[in-house]
């Protein structure tokens, strides 16, 4: 049957500011204006279920404060979210908002913080289970020890406390403690670069199966383009907190329309390029307070015009509509 | 002997005693170091990589000892020297670039007064002369309009321009030896490609020795000339970059190898090494690496392999030990 369905993560014109300004008192007394910061702007993407949609940029870009904004820790101050339909931040009354939070669950980069050292595995997982009354009495435990054992550990560690863990181990921990409430969409933040490459690898891999198996919806957020280029179906390239170009996956890589993207792909080291050095690289990303007239990417750009300078691009389609740059010089 | 070698460590073992057991961070690694090489030392974390590079730097905090073994910096011994004499040598013969920028530079001094400080110390000039010479270093490393920055304070500097001073910083006293550690890690890889683009070109300019300690096989295969891989506070394979990640034949290097996802983005599974690096208290007897290893045999679990060599590379392990080529 074919339908016109709205996609089951929407994600509609994000942004957030965030407020730096001086004290009232001190801005009247000194006359200082307000100041904000734009950690977001006009950020639009859809995830579909059993896809990964992976947001890359370099630190500043603003990646982590969507990822904040789609699990609902963050409020917008323009835009929205709707996740199966629902708007994520609208009037919903507390039993559907509750509902709906069960569904969204989040990993975070660093297993060593995201986990209470002074409770113990079974205790952490348990707690979605019981908060959203997903099972009673005996059924939790069990429950418990299938999550522990569908993510690679043993159903006897839910004694045992995190420290007694090592890193890659602890994800698993954590990647348990998400899937407690039997979410459909993961919003995953850096979920792997506190991790060495052997054990990056399983815990990649073990999220590669547990989205199979289970049809999630993952927000893949990472500044690793070869561990997007390995999760991701659909890539979003954020800059200053804009999103420069937005494609497939073999779409990006095959060819990168924006300058930026270019830079990355280029700049990223690569185990099979000996010698290199890395050539377009140039700069360093600009203060959000004080963001570049035009394009925001114009003073770092290789191909820049006069009208970068003063225009900020729209976003065009190339490729038969499977990426979408905002660049004045994008070319099909 | 090879007049170019500028370092040479000779079995040195770093041994750190606790209540329960004596423990070894570094266990009898060997290598040495060519005037205007890089090396990479490369591992995952809890392999020895930063405490082999302490050591050369005679920075092992106690109880931590170096236990046996020698370092030669140009064929003297620098491991058993007083704390005394290590002040002539560190900064002024071995310079060193931590991974976070901001906590090796001292924030309430400017960076200006950080580098004189420095260069006073090693070198015979006067104040001015001092200055001067740190504007040069603060330009060599590529810091736009030096002369007016040199009296901003770290925090005015971005990651990267601070990551920058922090090697003028290194560099001031014309070291013969420079001891990077992770020097990029933390840092986005725009800034990265500068830094290490930066660290090769002064490397080749000068003949400075580099030991590049990283996680990172791409800044290897990039950065280094030979690489040693470290496990478990052993080498278990050495020799030029190019053939070792080309050809790894280490089942722990090959592992590492096939654990990173390619840059050609092949859409296959990755390969993962079961289980996890070992902690010092419980190295298993052997290989360190058998639990892990995919091809393990009966006395890899008994007898440590040595470190041999093995067509232009050194290789520890028994599966490499009869020099014939193993398929």
């Amino acid at each position: 049957m074919m339908m016109h369905q709205s996609p089951f993560v929407q994600v509609s014109d994000l942004g957030r500011d965030f407020d730096l300004s001086a004290p009232l008192l001190s801005r009247l007394l000194e006359g200082v204006p307000k100041r904000s910061l734009t950690a977001a702007s006009g950020v639009s993407f859809s995830i579909e279920r059993g896809e990964t949609f992976a947001l890359v940029g370099e630190s500043g870009s603003g990646k982590s404060t969507i990822g904040k904004m789609l699990v609902g820790l963050l409020e917008p101050t323009s835009g929205g979210v709707t996740i199966d339909g629902k708007d994520l931040f609208g009037t919903l009354d507390k039993a559907s908002r509750m509902a709906l939070r069960r569904r969204i669950q989040m990993i975070f980069q660093n297993p060593y913080a995201s986990l209470n050292p002074r409770w113990r595995v079974g205790d952490i997982i348990a707690e979605p289970i019981t908060a959203f009354g997903l099972a009673e009495g005996k059924g939790v435990q069990a429950r418990v020890s299938q999550l522990l054992e569908q993510v690679g550990l043993n159903a006897k560690d839910a004694k045992k406390y995190p420290h007694e863990f090592s890193g890659g181990q602890r994800q698993r921990i954590a990647i348990a403690r998400a899937l407690a409430s039997e979410p459909e969409f993961i919003v995953c933040d850096e979920p792997t670069s506190a991790l060495d490459v052997s054990v990056q690898s399983q815990v990649l891999n073990l999220m590669r199966d547990l989205q199979r198996e289970l049809g999630l919806a993952y927000l893949f957020i990472s500044h690793d383009l070869s561990v997007v280029r390995y999760m991701a179906d659909k890539i979003g390239v954020l800059y200053l907190g804009e999103l420069v170009e937005v494609a497939d996956r073999d779409t990006l890589f095959a060819k990168p329309r924006h300058p930026y993207t270019q830079m990355l792909i280029d700049a990223a080291p690569r185990i099979d390029a000996f010698g290199r050095t890395a050539e377009r690289a140039k700069g360093e990303i600009p203060d959000p307070i004080d963001r570049p007239s035009g394009c925001s990417y114009h003073p770092r750009c290789p191909v820049v015009e006069d009208i970068c300078r003063r225009t900020a691009p729209e976003a065009q389609l190339f490729a038969d509509g499977r990426a979408l740059v905002s660049c004045h010089r994008a070319q099909e | 002997m090879n007049r170019d070698v500028l370092l040479e460590v000779v079995n040195l073992c770093v041994e750190i005693p606790t209540r329960d057991a004596v423990l070894r961070p570094v266990d009898t690694v060997s290598f040495e170091l060519r005037r205007g090489e890089i090396l990479g030392v490369v591992g995952e974390s809890g392999a020895g990589k930063s405490m082999c590079g302490s050591a050369i730097m005679g920075l092992i905090d106690p109880p931590g000892q170096i236990a046996s073994g020698k370092i030669l910096l140009s064929g003297e011994r620098i491991d058993n020297l007083p704390e005394s004499a290590w002040r002539r040598i560190r900064g002024k013969r071995i310079g060193m670039v931590f991974q976070d920028p901001l906590t090796s530079l001292n924030p309430l001094m400017r960076v200006g007064d950080q580098l004189v400080e420095t260069i006073r110390t090693h070198l015979p000039l006067s104040a001015s002369e001092a200055r001067r010479r740190a504007v040069e270093s603060l330009e060599e490393v590529g810091i736009p309009a030096a002369a007016s920055r040199i009296d901003d304070y770290p925090h005015q500097f971005s990651g990267g321009m601070r990551q920058r001073v922090v090697i003028a910083l290194a560099l001031a006293a014309e070291p013969e030896l420079i001891i990077a550690d992770e020097p990029t890690t933390a840092l986005d890889v725009s800034v990265q490609a500068q830094i290490m683009a930066l660290l090769k070109d002064l490397c080749h300019r000068r003949r400075t020795a580099v030991m590049l300690i990283t996680h990172d096989m791409g800044v290897i295969a990039e950065a280094t000339d030979r690489v040693a891989v470290l496990y478990a506070g052993r080498v278990v394979e050495i020799g030029k970059t190019e053939d070792v990640l080309a050809d790894p034949a280490h089942p722990y290097t090959r592992g590492l190898m096939a654990s990173t996802p390619a840059a050609d983005g092949s859409d296959g599974r990755l390969n993962q090494i079961p289980g996890a690096m070992p902690n010092l208290v419980s190295i298993p007897s052997g290989c360190a690496f058998n639990p892990r290893c995919d091809q393990v045999e009966a006395r890899c679990q008994n007898e440590r392999p040595e470190l041999r060599s093995w067509k232009e590379r050194s290789l520890a392990c028994w599966r490499y030990s009869e020099s014939e080529e193993v398929s």
